[in-house]
């Protein structure tokens, strides 16, 4: 039978992935000083693991490579190697080079094996006993006479040609095998029977027992063994075969076996050649070891057939390998962007937690409970009184109480530790600092806080950019940190935690803080500000945000050109979540990013313009007030606008703006709205305040298209439907009521 | 039934395993570490044991002397799931007590193969 | 086979007939229903396999900026499905909605997704069998509709009726 084992490989590619985590989180962690055996243990399993999974299920690279780098931390575990600093960054790439590998093996692609050759060809030269650091610079090209060979390699012994093939005219038609188990075999529970058993379906078998040495009867062990086994098997099979069957007790007993060969007619040499044979067979020790002696010369070392390592052979390769390792050990973060952006598997699939399904399966149990409650009374009451009607009501609102546990509870499937995410940057704090020779360390609390996995896929990069950010413009260099009194290692603090309906992700930095002075100075140099124009503090930071505005000296690598904060913030923004920043020069930054659980389900604020309802996002308003008149402008182009305190505000006639009536409705005591959409302040007006309730989002582009300004709809209690406003759509709806509104805002200031 | 107790901290070499197993008739219960399988395997008696070596809490090697120490384990065919190919690191489960061993990686033909030799 | 649909597939016999050709086995494999519906008095034709149920008219929520022809979004057990007035996507006079006025809503699945629209019309007649060889081209005259969405024309009863195309009906965003 032939079972399709790709079935299996969903499941090896994911715990891959999870061991390689844990190998780096373990290597991050480990104390070159004082290794800790368990974590050394620990990441050996988890090589280990990969190595046995990438065999059985056909993935060669993959167990090639990963048998180095088991061998050699099998090593570090028994002691016979000591690990450092060098050898951790070796091994840290390694893990880089295997999730490479998977990557591409996952999504069904070539691997790319030159970083894998490059590492083997390094991890060799360390078996051989160079140090980590002078194996990363120079690669020993030849391949090792001595241990390395036996220790990488399992060389197969020379071919030795069979007695048939010597040209001896005789066939061996059996073997004649002695068989004495040793007194204690059976112990390791295995059956002599089982062996002859086997032995019988390689040929014809002719067993004679020999029970000499049983003892008497009172002084018989029932557990040992004392009998022996004369054994004539006639086969054609090869002695390989043979031996085979005894494979597992070959230390637990005594055993020779002799090929049995036919009388041939013509024997003038017989004598030499039964010499001859006889000496190209087995001479057996007493411990059945069989010792293969060719009766030839040894053939010459470069004859023999050995597996070719993956280790360059020509000594010409020395100078491209040793620069390009050089290189690669080098700059190893530069190695990882130059490396195709990997296909990033969207995962559709989520591991849930048995508990969080037994939840939900009592809930549902519940509500049918509640529904064939309900269902009874709906049919018993003939008549509708006060009783009925009251018992109705109350099933209501036992049914509203299940739907709401039920809604919780299934919102929960979808969520997932925020550590899933907090995972991979104490890697890149470290390779980043490194880089940039600084000291940084990385604080992370609160990474159980639990939110939904889309909405976690899509911050990442936001927070990584955020972390890359503080790395590179946040934290000083050492020395300036030591003159300023601060310790020379600095500080990025992640912490996440739930609050109301929403998540919280707060990174702080012990770093310079941000520079408003020059924000302001570097947006006036690009216009975005005018030259006399007066920004409060608060205005100065939300600089930090307007695009196109980078001011470190040279735009970084690492930051990345062309991500700045604004898409992080517009990318925070979509996920209908907000960012805030704070900062004390000298002292360090804050930026806090608050998300939805969930982005099925909005906060939302009901309002009805002409009749209809729409719904803001919570989260996007800023106030709501009552127009005083005395406050609108009304400006030349036909936009109003109207004075919020410091600032003009562009006032927005949703009837007019979605084309819903003339909207010409005086202003003085309508109701307006503020909203904030990337730091800038609209007033809409809006006929009604409803209330504030929540909100299943569902979208409007499944049947339809995308509508500018609206960012989903949703179903009222009422079966009506009714659209969800996105605040930035409807400032890009707006734009130039709100450019109007800046300009008044600019001159009065 | 013939049961049997597979134990490996792979998930995917488990599946892989049991599945085998299964479509060939054996009844076959599962363990992730060295210490599950003892306990579960203190509660039932298994026919044949197939474990794993480096396993996380309690390894094969640990494993094997335990289950020997038991009275219904005495004699119970143990076979090591290993990748080690040296000589001495074979041994050592043989010298703990197991009855022989299956190299990874290894195809599930030969893996039933050699099981259907030593119990039937 | 209701009666009516009998009375359609014998129509779309008596059409064959009626060309000259005779029916066979292959005629009634090949033969497509129509649902028929009427605005302003003139019959149109859909293909009943694209049609997913019929409903009243009411409780439309307008979208925002739509073009004149898309009426708004209604719900449909809670998916949202916009809902387009024909009389207007095909420049006919303005309708009053009472209460024969019907939406029909059509859908089309695509190798990816199914896609659901309503169609707002007047009244919704009957269902008629037709055969490949009963339909011809449209006109190139153009009257007061769109070209666009028309597959062909056909005489049923001794009565004219334009099919549409439900699948370029289903794509107006390419039109939008």
């Amino acid at each position: 039978m032939s079972i399709d084992l790709s079935q299996f490989h969903a499941v090896f590619f994911e715990e891959s992935f999870e061991g390689l985590e844990l190998m780096e989180a373990a290597l991050l962690d480990l104390d070159v000083d004082n290794p800790d055996s368990e974590q050394i243990n620990a990441i050996f399993r988890a090589a280990h693991s990969i190595k046995g999974g990438s065999g059985t299920f056909g993935f060669v690279q993959v167990s090639e490579f990963t048998h180095i780098l088991e061998t050699l931390l099998d090593k570090v575990r028994d002691g016979g190697h000591a690990i450092d600093a060098d050898g951790i960054e070796l091994f840290l790439q390694s893990v880089d080079c295997l999730r490479g590998l998977l990557e591409a093996l996952q999504a069904e692609q070539e691997p790319d094996l030159q970083r894998a050759n490059q590492l083997t060809g390094v991890f060799q030269a360390v078996l051989d006993g160079a140090t980590y650091a002078d194996s990363s610079s120079q690669v020993n090209t030849n391949p090792p006479q001595d241990k390395g060979i036996n220790e990488v390699l399992e060389p197969e012994l020379p071919v030795i040609p069979e007695a048939e093939n010597l040209g001896a005219v005789r066939q061996q038609i059996g073997f004649k095998i002695d068989f004495k188990p040793d007194t204690d075999m059976l112990k390791g529970g295995n059956d002599p029977v089982r062996m002859l058993r086997e032995l019988a379906t390689l040929g014809e078998i002719k067993t004679t027992l020999d029970a000499s040495e049983l003892p008497p009867l009172e002084s018989l062990v029932a557990d040992n063994c004392y009998v022996s086994w004369h054994i004539e098997l006639m086969t054609s099979c090869k002695i390989d075969d043979v031996e085979e069957v005894f494979e597992w007790v070959e230390d637990e007993c005594e055993l020779s076996i002799t090929p049995i060969m036919a009388d041939a007619p013509n024997t003038s040499n017989s004598q030499s050649e039964d010499a001859q044979s006889n000496s190209n067979v087995q001479a057996t020790d007493t411990k059945g070891e069989r010792l293969v002696m060719p009766s030839g010369p040894l053939p010459s070392l470069d004859k023999l057939q050995l597996p070719s390592p993956a280790v360059p052979k020509s000594s010409e390769a020395v100078h491209p390998i040793e620069s390009s390792v050089q290189e690669a050990i080098k700059t190893p973060v530069e190695a990882k962007p130059a490396k195709a952006k990997p296909v990033k598997v969207e995962s559709s699939s989520i591991r849930v937690g048995i508990d969080k399904v037994d939840s939900l399966i009592n809930l549902v149990g519940e509500l049918v409970i509640t529904q064939s409650m309900l269902g009874q009374m709906g049919s018993a009451s003939d008549s509708i009184n006060e009783e009925n009607i009251s018992h109705l009501r109350e099933g209501l609102v036992q049914l509203e109480q299940n739907t709401r546990e039920l809604q919780d509870s299934v919102m929960r499937i979808r969520m997932l530790p925020i550590s899933f995410t907090f995972n991979r940057l104490p890697r890149m704090v470290r390779d980043i600092s490194l880089q940039l020779g600084k000291q940084v360390q990385l604080e992370l609390s609160g990474e159980n806080t639990e939110l939904d996995k889309t909405v976690m896929e899509k911050i990442s990069d936001p927070m990584v950019h955020l972390i890359r950010n503080a790395l590179d413009h946040g934290i000083e260099m050492p020395e300036v940190r030591k003159a300023a009194g601060k310790p020379e290692l600095g500080t990025i603090a992640l912490n996440a935690f739930h609050q109301g309906g929403s998540i919280v992700i707060e990174m702080r930095d012990d770093g310079g803080g941000i520079d408003t002075e020059r924000l302001l100075a570097k947006a006036r140099g690009n216009g975005l500000v005018g030259e006399s124009e007066l920004l409060t503090q608060d205005q100065k930071l939300e600089l930090l945000f307007a695009p196109g505005l980078s001011t470190s000296e040279q735009v970084s690598d690492l930051s990345g050109r062309g991500v700045g904060m604004d898409v992080v913030r517009r990318n925070i923004q979509e996920l209908n979540g907000s960012v805030e920043v704070s900062t004390e020069i000298g002292k360090g930054s804050k930026f806090r990013i608050r998300l939805p659980l969930t982005l099925a389900i909005l906060d939302g604020q009901l309002v009805t313009v002409a009749d209809q309802t729409y719904i803001f996002p919570l989260v996007s308003i800023s106030e709501s007030l009552q127009i005083d008149g005395a406050r609108v402008n009304n400006l030349a182009g036909g936009s109003d606008v109207y004075s919020l305190r410091e600032e003009y505000i562009p006032i927005l006639r949703l009837d007019r703006l979605f084309g819903l009536r003339q909207g010409d409705a005086v202003l003085d005591g309508s109701l307006l709205v503020v909203i904030e959409s990337e730091g800038q302040k609209i007033g809409v007006v809006v006929d009604e305040l409803l209330a504030q309730q929540q909100v299943v989002i569902k979208s409007l582009e499944d049947n339809y298209i995308r509508v500018l300004g609206v960012s989903g709809a949703t179903i009222l209690g009422d079966g009506n439907v009714a659209m969800i406003l996105d605040a930035v759509g409807l400032s890009s709806l707006a734009g130039k009521d709100i450019a109007a509104a800046k300009k008044l805002t600019d001159a009065a200031a | 039934m013939t049961k049997i107790l597979a134990v490996d901290d792979s998930a995917s070499m488990r599946q892989m395993v049991v599945f085998t197993l299964q479509s060939a008739g054996y009844e076959v219960v599962e363990a992730a570490d060295g210490q599950q399988a003892l306990d579960i395997a203190e509660g039932t008696t298994f026919d044949l044991v197939l474990s794993d070596v480096n396993m996380p809490v309690m390894d094969g090697i640990q494993l094997v002397k335990q289950l020997r120490q038991l009275e219904a384990y005495k004699y119970t065919p143990i076979l090591m799931l290993t990748t080690e190919t040296s000589g001495d690191k074979k041994m050592a489960g043989k010298g703990a007590g197991a009855t022989g061993w299956v190299v990874k990686p290894f195809n599930p033909d030969k893996l039933l193969a050699t099981i259907k030799k030593v119990i039937g | 086979m209701s009666t009516a649909e009998q009375q359609g597939a014998k129509n779309g016999l008596q059409q064959t007939l009626a060309n000259g050709n005779q029916p066979s086995a292959q005629d009634f494999a090949d033969q497509q229903q129509y649902l028929t519906f009427l605005m302003q008095d003139e019959e149109y034709g859909i293909d009943i396999l694209n049609v997913q149920e019929i409903r009243g008219w009411g409780n439309v929520s307008p979208i925002p900026n739509a073009p004149n022809y898309v009426s708004g979004v209604i719900n449909l057990r809670g998916a949202i499905v916009p809902v387009i007035d024909l009389r207007m996507l095909f420049h006919l006079s303005d309708s009053n909605y009472d209460e024969n006025t019907v939406v029909i809503v059509l859908k089309v699945s695509t190798e990816k997704v199914n896609r659901i629209m309503g169609i707002v019309v007047d009244a919704v007649s009957d269902v008629f069998s037709l055969l490949p060889a009963d339909k011809q081209p449209p006109p190139s005259v153009n009257r007061n509709f769109s070209h666009d969405f028309i597959e062909g024309l056909t005489e049923v009863k001794g009565k004219m009726v334009i099919l549409l195309d439900s699948e370029r009906l289903l794509h107006l965003e390419n039109n939008l």
